[in-house]
Protein backbone atom coordinates (compact mmCIF):
# COMPACT_ATOMS: atom_id res chain seq x y z
CA UNK A 1 0.00 0.00 0.00
CA UNK A 2 1.44 3.67 -1.04
CA UNK A 3 1.46 5.91 1.51
CA UNK A 4 -0.84 9.31 0.41
CA UNK A 5 1.07 12.37 0.91
CA UNK A 6 -0.08 14.55 3.12
CA UNK A 7 -2.17 17.73 1.59
CA UNK A 8 0.29 20.27 3.29
CA UNK A 9 3.44 19.68 4.65
CA UNK A 10 5.68 22.98 6.11
CA UNK A 11 8.42 22.42 8.17
CA UNK A 12 10.78 25.30 9.66
CA UNK A 13 8.53 27.96 7.77
CA UNK A 14 9.91 31.29 8.18
CA UNK A 15 9.36 34.71 6.77
CA UNK A 16 11.16 37.63 7.15
CA UNK A 17 10.66 41.32 5.82
CA UNK A 18 13.80 43.17 5.87
CA UNK A 19 15.20 41.73 8.22
CA UNK A 20 12.11 41.34 10.91
CA UNK A 21 10.98 37.77 11.11
CA UNK A 22 7.01 37.86 10.62
CA UNK A 23 7.07 33.92 10.90
CA UNK A 24 9.16 31.61 12.30
CA UNK A 25 9.59 27.60 12.59
CA UNK A 26 6.24 26.96 11.82
CA UNK A 27 5.25 23.28 11.43
CA UNK A 28 2.32 21.82 9.76
CA UNK A 29 1.28 18.66 8.45
CA UNK A 30 -2.24 18.40 7.36
CA UNK A 31 -3.69 15.07 5.66
CA UNK A 32 -6.20 15.16 2.75
CA UNK A 33 -9.58 16.60 4.43
CA UNK A 34 -8.12 17.61 7.99
CA UNK A 35 -8.83 21.28 8.88
CA UNK A 36 -7.40 23.92 10.62
CA UNK A 37 -8.18 27.10 12.70
CA UNK A 38 -5.80 29.62 12.77
CA UNK A 39 -5.73 32.19 15.33
CA UNK A 40 -3.70 34.92 17.17
CA UNK A 41 -3.99 38.54 17.72
CA UNK A 42 -2.83 41.29 15.05
CA UNK A 43 0.36 40.81 14.10
CA UNK A 44 0.58 37.35 14.52
CA UNK A 45 1.68 36.10 11.48
CA UNK A 46 -1.39 34.68 10.51
CA UNK A 47 -1.78 36.23 6.83
CA UNK A 48 1.44 35.49 6.41
CA UNK A 49 1.47 31.66 7.10
CA UNK A 50 -1.45 31.61 4.75
CA UNK A 51 0.14 33.64 1.52
CA UNK A 52 3.37 31.05 2.03
CA UNK A 53 1.04 28.24 2.13
CA UNK A 54 -0.96 29.53 -0.71
CA UNK A 55 2.61 30.33 -2.24
CA UNK A 56 1.95 33.92 -2.40
CA UNK A 57 4.73 34.68 -0.85
CA UNK A 58 8.47 32.93 -0.97
CA UNK A 59 9.07 31.55 2.63
CA UNK A 60 12.76 32.51 3.58
CA UNK A 61 13.44 29.30 5.72
CA UNK A 62 11.75 26.07 5.55
CA UNK A 63 10.09 23.86 3.06
CA UNK A 64 6.20 23.56 1.50
CA UNK A 65 4.74 20.41 0.03
CA UNK A 66 1.08 20.85 -1.54
CA UNK A 67 0.07 17.04 -2.29
CA UNK A 68 3.90 15.95 -1.78
CA UNK A 69 4.93 18.74 -4.77
CA UNK A 70 7.63 20.95 -4.27
CA UNK A 71 5.79 24.26 -4.19
CA UNK A 72 8.85 25.88 -3.56
CA UNK A 73 10.13 24.62 -7.02
CA UNK A 74 7.15 24.45 -8.91
CA UNK A 75 4.33 26.79 -7.58
CA UNK A 76 2.25 26.45 -10.47
CA UNK A 77 2.12 23.12 -10.10
CA UNK A 78 0.86 23.83 -6.36
CA UNK A 79 -1.56 26.26 -7.45
CA UNK A 80 -3.07 23.93 -9.88
CA UNK A 81 -4.18 22.06 -6.13
CA UNK A 82 -4.71 24.84 -3.77
CA UNK A 83 -6.71 28.35 -3.53
CA UNK A 84 -6.38 31.47 -1.66
CA UNK A 85 -9.50 33.71 -0.27
CA UNK A 86 -7.40 36.52 0.38
CA UNK A 87 -9.11 40.09 2.31
CA UNK A 88 -7.20 41.57 -0.66
CA UNK A 89 -9.96 40.24 -2.62
CA UNK A 90 -8.15 39.81 -6.53
CA UNK A 91 -11.17 41.16 -8.84
CA UNK A 92 -11.06 43.71 -11.21
CA UNK A 93 -13.17 46.26 -10.27
CA UNK A 94 -13.81 47.44 -13.61
CA UNK A 95 -15.22 44.28 -15.12
CA UNK A 96 -18.58 42.50 -14.17
CA UNK A 97 -18.61 39.71 -11.61
CA UNK A 98 -19.37 37.05 -14.53
CA UNK A 99 -16.41 38.47 -16.24
CA UNK A 100 -14.45 37.94 -13.12
CA UNK A 101 -14.89 35.12 -13.17
CA UNK A 102 -14.93 33.75 -17.13
CA UNK A 103 -11.31 35.45 -17.16
CA UNK A 104 -10.04 33.10 -14.25
CA UNK A 105 -11.58 30.37 -15.69
CA UNK A 106 -9.97 31.04 -18.96
CA UNK A 107 -6.67 31.07 -17.89
CA UNK A 108 -7.05 28.21 -15.51
CA UNK A 109 -8.79 26.32 -18.55
CA UNK A 110 -11.57 25.30 -16.47
CA UNK A 111 -15.18 24.74 -18.17
CA UNK A 112 -17.21 25.74 -15.33
CA UNK A 113 -20.93 26.81 -14.71
CA UNK A 114 -20.68 30.49 -13.68
CA UNK A 115 -24.01 31.41 -13.70
CA UNK A 116 -23.78 28.27 -11.11
CA UNK A 117 -21.32 29.63 -9.05
CA UNK A 118 -22.72 33.30 -8.36
CA UNK A 119 -25.84 31.88 -7.67
CA UNK A 120 -24.30 29.73 -5.05
CA UNK A 121 -22.65 32.76 -3.58
CA UNK A 122 -26.07 34.81 -3.61
CA UNK A 123 -24.69 37.02 -6.75
CA UNK A 124 -26.67 35.61 -9.52
CA UNK A 125 -28.82 38.96 -9.93
CA UNK A 126 -25.95 40.98 -9.92
CA UNK A 127 -23.44 38.86 -12.79
CA UNK A 128 -23.48 41.41 -15.40
CA UNK A 129 -23.11 44.40 -13.13
CA UNK A 130 -19.38 46.08 -12.32
CA UNK A 131 -17.58 45.00 -9.70
CA UNK A 132 -16.93 48.55 -8.72
CA UNK A 133 -20.51 49.19 -7.51
CA UNK A 134 -20.46 46.34 -5.23
CA UNK A 135 -20.32 46.12 -1.69
CA UNK A 136 -17.52 44.96 0.73
CA UNK A 137 -19.34 41.88 1.29
CA UNK A 138 -20.28 41.34 -2.10
CA UNK A 139 -16.93 41.14 -2.97
CA UNK A 140 -15.83 38.88 -0.41
CA UNK A 141 -19.19 36.52 -1.83
CA UNK A 142 -17.13 37.15 -5.59
CA UNK A 143 -13.87 36.04 -4.21
CA UNK A 144 -15.76 33.04 -2.70
CA UNK A 145 -17.08 31.98 -5.99
CA UNK A 146 -13.98 32.54 -7.52
CA UNK A 147 -11.94 30.55 -5.11
CA UNK A 148 -14.77 27.69 -5.90
CA UNK A 149 -14.31 28.13 -9.55
CA UNK A 150 -10.73 26.45 -9.33
CA UNK A 151 -12.38 23.28 -7.04
CA UNK A 152 -8.91 23.30 -4.56
CA UNK A 153 -7.93 20.22 -2.88
CA UNK A 154 -6.49 22.64 -0.70
CA UNK A 155 -8.69 25.70 0.46
CA UNK A 156 -7.34 28.57 2.31
CA UNK A 157 -8.92 31.15 3.99
CA UNK A 158 -7.98 34.63 5.45
CA UNK A 159 -10.85 36.17 7.53
CA UNK A 160 -13.51 34.97 5.26
CA UNK A 161 -16.25 36.11 7.84
CA UNK A 162 -14.92 39.32 7.32
CA UNK A 163 -17.40 42.47 6.16
CA UNK A 164 -20.36 39.89 5.76
CA UNK A 165 -23.75 40.36 7.07
CA UNK A 166 -25.69 38.26 9.08
CA UNK A 167 -26.47 36.15 5.84
CA UNK A 168 -23.14 36.61 4.60
CA UNK A 169 -21.79 34.42 7.64
CA UNK A 170 -24.60 31.69 7.09
CA UNK A 171 -23.67 30.94 3.59
CA UNK A 172 -20.13 31.01 4.28
CA UNK A 173 -20.46 28.14 7.46
CA UNK A 174 -22.63 26.58 5.14
CA UNK A 175 -19.83 26.84 2.15
CA UNK A 176 -17.23 25.86 4.63
CA UNK A 177 -19.37 22.70 5.84
CA UNK A 178 -19.92 21.48 1.85
CA UNK A 179 -15.77 21.64 1.49
CA UNK A 180 -15.42 19.52 4.72
CA UNK A 181 -18.05 17.00 2.98
CA UNK A 182 -16.31 17.00 -0.33
CA UNK A 183 -12.83 16.10 1.38
CA UNK A 184 -11.24 19.24 0.97
CA UNK A 185 -8.44 20.12 3.34
CA UNK A 186 -9.17 23.36 4.90
CA UNK A 187 -6.98 26.12 6.56
CA UNK A 188 -8.64 29.02 8.06
CA UNK A 189 -7.44 32.26 9.79
CA UNK A 190 -10.25 34.25 11.60
CA UNK A 191 -10.57 36.76 14.55
CA UNK A 192 -14.02 35.18 15.24
CA UNK A 193 -12.16 32.46 16.90
CA UNK A 194 -15.17 30.68 18.25
CA UNK A 195 -17.42 30.90 15.20
CA UNK A 196 -14.01 29.04 13.79
CA UNK A 197 -13.76 26.38 16.14
CA UNK A 198 -17.38 25.18 15.93
CA UNK A 199 -16.52 24.48 11.97
CA UNK A 200 -13.14 23.32 12.15
CA UNK A 201 -10.97 20.24 13.29
CA UNK A 202 -7.71 21.35 14.82
CA UNK A 203 -6.38 24.82 16.16
CA UNK A 204 -3.37 26.64 16.35
CA UNK A 205 -2.61 29.83 17.75
CA UNK A 206 0.04 32.22 16.68
CA UNK A 207 1.71 34.64 18.63
CA UNK A 208 4.47 37.47 17.28
CA UNK A 209 5.20 35.00 14.67
CA UNK A 210 5.00 32.03 16.34
CA UNK A 211 3.41 28.68 16.89
CA UNK A 212 2.74 29.04 21.24
CA UNK A 213 -0.38 26.09 20.97
CA UNK A 214 -1.73 23.04 18.86
CA UNK A 215 -4.81 21.36 19.75
CA UNK A 216 -8.09 20.59 18.77
CA UNK A 217 -9.80 23.34 17.35
CA UNK A 218 -13.11 23.20 19.70
CA UNK A 219 -10.74 24.44 22.55
CA UNK A 220 -9.03 27.01 20.95
CA UNK A 221 -11.03 29.56 22.30
CA UNK A 222 -9.64 28.60 25.44
CA UNK A 223 -6.57 28.63 24.89
CA UNK A 224 -6.76 32.13 23.00
CA UNK A 225 -8.54 33.49 26.71
CA UNK A 226 -5.26 31.57 28.24
CA UNK A 227 -3.15 33.71 26.46
CA UNK A 228 -4.69 36.85 26.17
CA UNK B 1 -5.22 22.01 -19.30
CA UNK B 2 -4.45 25.09 -21.37
CA UNK B 3 -1.40 25.99 -23.29
CA UNK B 4 0.62 29.19 -22.32
CA UNK B 5 -0.88 30.37 -25.87
CA UNK B 6 -4.41 29.72 -24.40
CA UNK B 7 -3.42 31.83 -20.98
CA UNK B 8 -2.31 34.54 -23.22
CA UNK B 9 -5.31 35.23 -25.32
CA UNK B 10 -7.08 35.13 -21.70
CA UNK B 11 -4.60 37.57 -20.58
CA UNK B 12 -4.96 39.64 -23.56
CA UNK B 13 -8.22 39.53 -23.79
CA UNK B 14 -9.36 40.50 -20.04
CA UNK B 15 -6.90 43.88 -20.45
CA UNK B 16 -8.68 44.84 -23.69
CA UNK B 17 -11.37 44.34 -21.91
CA UNK B 18 -10.22 46.50 -19.17
CA UNK B 19 -8.70 48.74 -21.59
CA UNK B 20 -12.52 49.44 -23.46
CA UNK B 21 -14.58 49.85 -19.49
CA UNK B 22 -11.50 52.24 -18.96
CA UNK B 23 -11.33 53.92 -22.35
CA UNK B 24 -11.63 57.43 -20.31
CA UNK B 25 -7.61 56.54 -19.11
CA UNK B 26 -6.80 56.05 -22.88
CA UNK B 27 -8.24 59.09 -24.35
CA UNK B 28 -6.42 60.93 -21.86
CA UNK B 29 -3.33 59.12 -23.40
CA UNK B 30 -4.24 59.97 -26.32
CA UNK B 31 -4.50 63.53 -25.71
CA UNK B 32 -1.46 64.27 -23.78
CA UNK B 33 0.72 63.34 -26.44
CA UNK B 34 -1.24 65.19 -28.94
CA UNK B 35 -0.70 68.04 -26.55
CA UNK B 36 3.07 67.09 -26.65
CA UNK B 37 3.00 67.17 -30.47
CA UNK B 38 1.66 70.73 -30.67
CA UNK B 39 3.62 71.68 -27.50
CA UNK B 40 7.20 70.82 -29.78
CA UNK B 41 5.42 73.07 -32.54
CA UNK B 42 5.17 75.85 -30.70
CA UNK B 43 9.10 75.21 -28.30
CA UNK B 44 10.54 75.03 -32.03
CA UNK B 45 8.76 77.89 -33.55
CA UNK B 46 6.38 78.13 -36.85
CA UNK B 47 10.38 77.36 -39.17
CA UNK B 48 8.24 74.62 -41.40
CA UNK B 49 11.43 73.70 -42.67
CA UNK B 50 12.61 72.60 -39.08
CA UNK B 51 9.67 71.40 -38.35
CA UNK B 52 9.41 68.86 -40.85
CA UNK B 53 12.72 68.14 -40.55
CA UNK B 54 12.40 66.66 -37.63
CA UNK B 55 9.06 65.40 -37.30
CA UNK B 56 10.08 61.85 -36.79
CA UNK B 57 11.84 62.58 -33.48
CA UNK B 58 8.56 64.40 -31.93
CA UNK B 59 6.42 61.75 -33.20
CA UNK B 60 8.53 59.55 -31.52
CA UNK B 61 9.45 61.62 -28.25
CA UNK B 62 5.21 61.79 -27.81
CA UNK B 63 4.72 58.11 -28.09
CA UNK B 64 7.39 57.55 -25.66
CA UNK B 65 6.42 60.28 -22.74
CA UNK B 66 2.80 58.33 -23.69
CA UNK B 67 3.76 55.34 -23.47
CA UNK B 68 4.96 55.62 -19.62
CA UNK B 69 1.52 57.15 -18.95
CA UNK B 70 -0.52 53.95 -20.58
CA UNK B 71 2.25 51.65 -19.01
CA UNK B 72 1.76 53.13 -15.32
CA UNK B 73 -1.98 52.77 -16.11
CA UNK B 74 -2.40 49.35 -17.12
CA UNK B 75 -0.22 48.22 -14.12
CA UNK B 76 -2.31 50.89 -12.07
CA UNK B 77 -5.59 48.24 -12.27
CA UNK B 78 -3.99 45.33 -11.78
CA UNK B 79 -2.08 46.81 -7.97
CA UNK B 80 -5.89 48.10 -6.92
CA UNK B 81 -7.34 45.16 -5.38
CA UNK B 82 -4.07 42.96 -5.47
CA UNK B 83 -5.69 41.43 -9.10
CA UNK B 84 -2.31 41.05 -10.20
CA UNK B 85 -1.62 38.49 -7.66
CA UNK B 86 -4.89 36.60 -7.96
CA UNK B 87 -3.58 36.10 -11.53
CA UNK B 88 -0.58 34.86 -10.65
CA UNK B 89 -2.20 32.27 -8.06
CA UNK B 90 -3.97 30.70 -10.71
CA UNK B 91 -2.05 27.76 -12.21
CA UNK B 92 -0.58 30.19 -15.26
CA UNK B 93 2.40 30.24 -17.10
CA UNK B 94 3.91 33.79 -15.99
CA UNK B 95 5.46 34.16 -19.34
CA UNK B 96 1.50 34.23 -20.45
CA UNK B 97 0.85 36.93 -18.26
CA UNK B 98 3.57 38.97 -19.38
CA UNK B 99 2.81 37.95 -23.56
CA UNK B 100 -0.87 39.15 -22.86
CA UNK B 101 -0.01 42.40 -20.86
CA UNK B 102 3.10 43.45 -23.14
CA UNK B 103 0.55 42.52 -26.83
CA UNK B 104 -2.21 44.44 -24.93
CA UNK B 105 0.08 48.01 -24.23
CA UNK B 106 1.70 47.39 -27.80
CA UNK B 107 -1.70 47.46 -29.30
CA UNK B 108 -2.68 50.65 -27.76
CA UNK B 109 0.74 52.36 -28.52
CA UNK B 110 0.72 50.86 -31.96
CA UNK B 111 -2.59 52.82 -31.90
CA UNK B 112 -1.57 55.68 -30.61
CA UNK B 113 1.12 55.58 -33.10
CA UNK B 114 -1.13 55.72 -36.54
CA UNK B 115 -3.02 58.23 -34.69
CA UNK B 116 -0.43 60.69 -34.45
CA UNK B 117 1.02 60.31 -37.83
CA UNK B 118 -1.35 62.24 -39.09
CA UNK B 119 -1.34 64.66 -36.89
CA UNK B 120 2.54 65.01 -37.41
CA UNK B 121 2.03 65.59 -40.89
CA UNK B 122 -0.34 68.65 -40.72
CA UNK B 123 1.38 70.25 -37.47
CA UNK B 124 5.03 69.43 -38.68
CA UNK B 125 4.15 69.83 -42.23
CA UNK B 126 5.68 66.88 -43.07
CA UNK B 127 5.06 64.59 -45.95
CA UNK B 128 5.71 60.59 -46.54
CA UNK B 129 7.64 61.06 -49.54
CA UNK B 130 9.16 57.91 -48.75
CA UNK B 131 7.62 54.21 -48.56
CA UNK B 132 4.31 53.96 -46.32
CA UNK B 133 4.85 50.60 -45.43
CA UNK B 134 8.20 51.33 -44.30
CA UNK B 135 6.54 54.06 -42.07
CA UNK B 136 3.94 51.37 -40.55
CA UNK B 137 6.49 48.58 -39.74
CA UNK B 138 8.84 51.12 -37.78
CA UNK B 139 5.34 51.97 -35.80
CA UNK B 140 4.64 48.39 -35.53
CA UNK B 141 8.90 47.62 -34.60
CA UNK B 142 9.63 50.34 -32.72
CA UNK B 143 6.25 50.23 -30.41
CA UNK B 144 7.00 46.76 -29.91
CA UNK B 145 10.47 47.46 -28.70
CA UNK B 146 8.71 50.17 -26.59
CA UNK B 147 5.87 48.20 -24.77
CA UNK B 148 8.04 44.83 -23.93
CA UNK B 149 10.47 46.32 -21.30
CA UNK B 150 7.85 49.14 -20.90
CA UNK B 151 5.79 45.97 -18.97
CA UNK B 152 8.41 44.30 -17.32
CA UNK B 153 9.40 47.32 -15.96
CA UNK B 154 5.69 48.43 -15.19
CA UNK B 155 5.96 45.64 -13.38
CA UNK B 156 8.66 45.98 -11.36
CA UNK B 157 7.87 49.16 -10.51
CA UNK B 158 3.73 48.76 -9.77
CA UNK B 159 3.88 48.81 -6.22
CA UNK B 160 7.55 50.76 -5.40
CA UNK B 161 6.66 54.25 -3.65
CA UNK B 162 7.87 56.80 -6.31
CA UNK B 163 6.53 54.29 -9.25
CA UNK B 164 5.67 57.32 -11.54
CA UNK B 165 9.33 58.29 -11.70
CA UNK B 166 10.94 55.33 -11.45
CA UNK B 167 9.47 53.96 -14.48
CA UNK B 168 10.70 56.51 -16.99
CA UNK B 169 14.36 56.51 -15.01
CA UNK B 170 14.34 53.05 -15.68
CA UNK B 171 13.02 52.88 -19.07
CA UNK B 172 14.14 55.37 -20.91
CA UNK B 173 17.86 54.21 -21.04
CA UNK B 174 16.88 50.85 -22.20
CA UNK B 175 15.06 52.42 -25.38
CA UNK B 176 17.60 54.81 -26.50
CA UNK B 177 18.24 52.18 -29.25
CA UNK B 178 14.99 51.52 -29.91
CA UNK B 179 14.26 55.59 -30.47
CA UNK B 180 17.08 55.97 -32.35
CA UNK B 181 16.45 53.70 -34.83
CA UNK B 182 12.63 53.99 -35.08
CA UNK B 183 13.21 58.21 -35.32
CA UNK B 184 15.45 56.95 -38.77
CA UNK B 185 13.49 54.68 -40.35
CA UNK B 186 10.76 57.34 -39.72
CA UNK B 187 12.49 59.86 -40.98
CA UNK B 188 12.98 57.87 -43.99
CA UNK B 189 10.03 56.89 -44.49
CA UNK B 190 8.95 61.08 -44.25
CA UNK B 191 11.79 62.25 -46.58
CA UNK B 192 12.62 59.44 -49.00
CA UNK B 193 15.10 56.92 -48.89
CA UNK B 194 16.70 56.83 -52.16
CA UNK B 195 19.71 54.43 -50.49
CA UNK B 196 17.38 51.80 -49.51
CA UNK B 197 18.79 52.26 -45.75
CA UNK B 198 15.51 51.80 -44.19
CA UNK B 199 15.64 48.52 -44.02
CA UNK B 200 18.68 47.89 -42.35
CA UNK B 201 17.03 50.37 -39.41
CA UNK B 202 14.02 47.63 -39.39
CA UNK B 203 16.93 44.95 -39.36
CA UNK B 204 18.24 46.70 -36.15
CA UNK B 205 14.37 47.05 -34.63
CA UNK B 206 14.03 43.47 -35.54
CA UNK B 207 17.04 42.58 -33.65
CA UNK B 208 16.35 44.25 -30.30
CA UNK B 209 12.92 43.33 -30.61
CA UNK B 210 13.43 40.06 -30.55
CA UNK B 211 15.59 40.72 -27.27
CA UNK B 212 12.98 42.77 -25.38
CA UNK B 213 10.67 40.26 -26.04
CA UNK B 214 12.85 37.03 -24.91
CA UNK B 215 14.25 38.32 -21.83
CA UNK B 216 11.30 40.14 -20.27
CA UNK B 217 9.41 36.93 -20.71
CA UNK B 218 12.01 35.07 -19.01
CA UNK B 219 12.10 37.15 -16.15
CA UNK B 220 8.51 38.18 -15.89
CA UNK B 221 7.76 36.07 -13.21
CA UNK B 222 10.70 36.23 -10.76
CA UNK B 223 9.90 40.53 -11.08
CA UNK B 224 5.97 39.42 -9.98
CA UNK B 225 6.95 36.64 -7.34
CA UNK B 226 6.49 38.45 -3.67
Amino acid sequence: MSAVAPAVSASALGRAFRGRWALADVHIELAPGRSLLLAGPNGAGKTTLLRLLATALRPTTGKLAIHGLDARRDPVAARRRLALLSHRGHLYSELSAFENLSTAAAISGRDADLMGLLDRVGLHARAHDAVRTFSAGMRKRLAFARLLLQEPEVVLLDEPFGQLDPAGFALVDRLIGELQDEGRTLVLSTHLVERGAGLLRSGMVLVDGRVVWVGPASETPAAMAELA
Amino acid sequence: MIGVLGQTVAVFRKDVLLEWRGRSRASAVIFFSAMTLLLFSFAVGPGRETLSKHAAGYLWLALLLSSVLSLGESFRVETEDEALEGMRLLPVDPRALFFGKAFSNFGLLLGLGVLLVPGCLVLYSAEIEGSMGLLLATLALGTGGLAAPGTLYAAMTARARGRDVLLPLLLFPLVVPVLLASVKATSLAMTGDPMNQGLSWLGVLVCFDVVYWTLPAILFGRVIED
